[in-house]
């Protein structure tokens, strides 16, 4: 049968989401001829819909449904109802990410192996061994268009790029570059190659950056096996007596309420939704929520230890012009304890226009200490810090029964506290970055606190054991056969590169094994 | 006495003179604000003449940037010369008189020197009517597409090409 798909038809995949988990997922089994379902809560956006100014575009992509916050992280007092920045439309939020595409390091996959017992933190070994994602990050890499992998030659240097390297260079890192970014570099693919426009954050309006709102959901709908049914809001998944899904109900673009049956349902909402779906859908046979016999549906939720810095020169750099994000140093990523934590990060460079610039420099922060930072928005420099955050149970997400959203379903809660590991890795991110640019002549810099989470990640971790998380190693819930996980929720730890590559392989994998489970009958 | 009371009684001239003495505005009759050189005016129709000059030298205060003229400040704030806000907008103003005259001066608009005027605005910055008025301010004051090219910003490039010939390397003093 071949979409569009009837809501009694009980032999389709359902995939609730259309991001770099969900989205991929769809377009890997559609091309295996398997019939696909898609939910999503936003709606449909291309290029040339995309708008190149900040709040306006904001308006138009980011997930502005209530959420709440709480816990000591600086988010949940500057922005109480927005802990996180992320899109709300077909593609989800790979409109919006500036592209950097980079593998796991070999250890951060056995992070409790490899650091040991930390204090507070509730780490695990991922149930994968490296050697098993070689081949996925490379079918990822070149699904992707990464630069500097395959025959792909990097991006060209910025003046933002250009500042931050030569600092880099000038402190004695080896390790720097334009990086690895899912942005078209030659005129030879599918995709026009990055003019150095800016606003990588607001949907690429030439769609050099990859983004599955204009690759993989078209490719999948062109099989004739993948139906994406827009501003579609999945309010509950179903399950019969046996305990396996069954279809979800999903309130439609007129606020109907609708039941589509499925063979399998696979969840990637990101990790607030995922979660909050799986809690919404308790019944009596699974009082907790779905998949929830560990008790750890919605914990062990990770934001990656982040924070900017921005240099001010004493002559233009206008960091604005071009890539948002093609420049980084790797050198910090590894794991050394001698400098006080476990774990790594990275340095990535990053422009904010005047608006964000206003609203994210120092949120709240008013009067001359501030706004002669911005008297000098053309001669800043800018760069961003990512690195590894620690599991902790207690950060989590939790529906707040006190605040409903519009269909009248409680809200997630995110809460977060910092681990002394992230405080003391984000100190010492501060000090290297604002020597980078001190070394070239800056002569004021802004140790920036985290903006509203990007990269939200491990709320339905993956583990060996049962007790110790949700899914196993193929996102599969250790409780329910036919219910996955597809988004960065399932994430056991969060490792110091940007996330999306890794979802993405593991969503390339996740086809491969629900393909050959379908096949043997075992779904 | 009263903020209504206080402007009884006052010339045009007077008005003048206090407005100038903070900032760069006029209040100019009933309502009535506009640039010494009449380049730009803003009738207020809810706020008073002076209650609104205050809330744009308030403005001024929070964010200063002095390469910026006035009428910026006045399109971020002219939204609260309005039914809904005006009741609110005139107690908080006269709360900020309030807190001047308690250190020991006419009224805000009078407080000649800006670290006095700072000084008034770090007592109440934890009220909500200071924290409508800045946290208001990040988008009316900075995403004014017209207040963009003072701070060197470009906006978007798309229609240009972007900046692939157009400078995205042209750094030229590292």
């Amino acid at each position: 049968m071949a979409a569009p798909f009837d809501l009694n038809d009980d032999s389709v995949v359902v995939i609730i989401g259309t991001g770099a988990g969900g989205g991929v997922l769809a377009n890997e089994l559609a091309q295996k001829g398997i019939s696909v379902v898609a939910l999503e809560a936003g709606g449909r956006y291309l290029p040339e819909d995309y708008i190149n100014d900040e709040w306006e575009s904001f308006g138009q992509l980011a997930w502005l449904d209530p959420r709440t916050t709480s816990g000591d992280w600086r988010v949940a007092k500057d922005f109480s109802g927005l802990p996180a920045w992320i899109v709300k439309a077909v593609g989800g939020t790979t409109t919006h990410w500036a592209g950097a595409s980079l593998r796991f390091q070999d250890h951060e996959w056995k992070a409790k192996t490899t650091y040991g017992d930390v204090q507070g933190a509730n780490l695990l070994d991922w149930p994968i061994d490296p050697r098993e994602m070689d081949d996925y990050y490379t079918k990822a890499e070149n699904k992707l268009g990464v630069t500097r992998t395959g025959d792909r030659p990097g991006l060209p240097g910025s003046n933002n790029y250009m500042v931050f390297e030569k600092g880099a260079k000038a402190l004695g890192y080896k390790e720097v570059s334009t990086g690895r970014m899912a942005i078209q570099t030659r005129d030879d693919g599918d995709r026009i190659p990055c003019q150095q426009t800016g606003f990588c954050f607001q949907g690429c309006k030439w769609g050099a950056k990859w983004s599955a709102a204009y690759t993989d959901i078209p490719e999948g709908e062109a099989t004739g096996n993948l139906e994406v049914r827009e501003r579609a809001h999945v309010a509950r998944i179903l399950h019969n007596e046996a305990g396996k899904v069954t279809g979800v109900e999903y309130y439609d673009a007129n606020g109907s309420l609708q039941m589509q049956k499925a063979r399998i349902v696979c969840v990637a909402g990101n990790s607030f939704e995922s979660p909050r779906l799986l809690l919404n859908s308790a019944s009596s046979i699974f009082p907790d929520g779905l998949a929830n016999s560990s008790g750890q549906v919605g914990r062990n939720y990770m934001r990656h230890m982040t924070g900017s810095v921005y240099g001010v020169f004493d002559k233009p750099v206008k960091m604005w012009r071009g890539t948002t994000m093609a420049g980084i140093i790797q050198d910090e990523a590894r794991h050394n304890p001698s400098r006080g934590f476990v774990g790594g990060y990275e340095l990535e460079t990053l422009s904010l226009g005047l608006p964000f610039m206003a609203a994210f420099l120092d949120p709240g922060a008013w009067g001359r200490e501030f706004t002669s930072a911005l008297d000098h928005y053309e001669n800043m420099a800018g760069m961003w810090i990512v690195g590894e955050d620690m599991p902790q149970e207690t950060n989590r997400v939790t529906l707040n029964h006190d605040v409903k959203d519009k269909y009248g379903l409680p809200v997630a809660n995110v809460h977060f506290d910092d681990h002394p590991n992230d405080v003391a890795m984000r100190n010492h991110a501060y000090k290297t970055g604002q020597a980078i640019y001190e070394a070239v002549g800056a002569t004021r810099t802004f140790p920036t606190p985290p903006y509203p989470s990007t990269h939200n990640l491990g709320t339905n971790r993956m583990s060996e054991n049962p007790r110790d998380g949700v899914v196993n190693k193929w996102g599969q819930t250790h409780d329910i056969a036919n219910l996955f996980i597809s988004d960065g929720s399932q994430f056991t730890t969060g490792a110091a590169e940007n996330p999306t590559l890794t979802i993405v392989a593991l969503a390339i994998r996740q086809a491969d094994h629900i393909a050959q489970e379908m096949s043997a009958q075992n779904l | 006495m009263s903020h209504k009371e206080s402007l009884r009684g006052l010339t045009r001239r007077d008005l003048l003179k206090r407005a100038s003495a903070a900032g760069a505005s006029f209040v100019v009759g009933a309502g009535f604000l506009a640039a010494p050189d009449a380049a730009w005016a803003y009738e207020a129709t809810h706020l008073d003449a002076e209650t609104f000059a205050t809330l744009v030298q308030m403005a001024r205060d929070i964010y200063p940037h002095d390469q910026v003229a006035d009428e910026y400040y006045v399109i971020a704030v002219k939204g609260y010369d309005s039914t809904d806000a005006a009741a609110g907008i005139m107690a908080g103003i006269a709360a900020l008189n309030a807190a001047a005259q308690g250190k020991g001066f006419n009224s805000y608009l009078a407080t000649g020197w800006e670290r006095d005027r700072v000084d008034i605005l770090r007592g109440m910055e934890d009220s909500a009517f200071f924290q409508q008025i800045r946290g208001g301010l990040v988008t009316g004051l900075y995403n004014q597409k017209a207040v963009w090219p003072i701070f060197g910003y470009e906006g978007e490039s798309f229609s240009k090409g972007g900046y692939i010939d157009r400078g995205f390397n042209d750094i030229n003093w590292l």
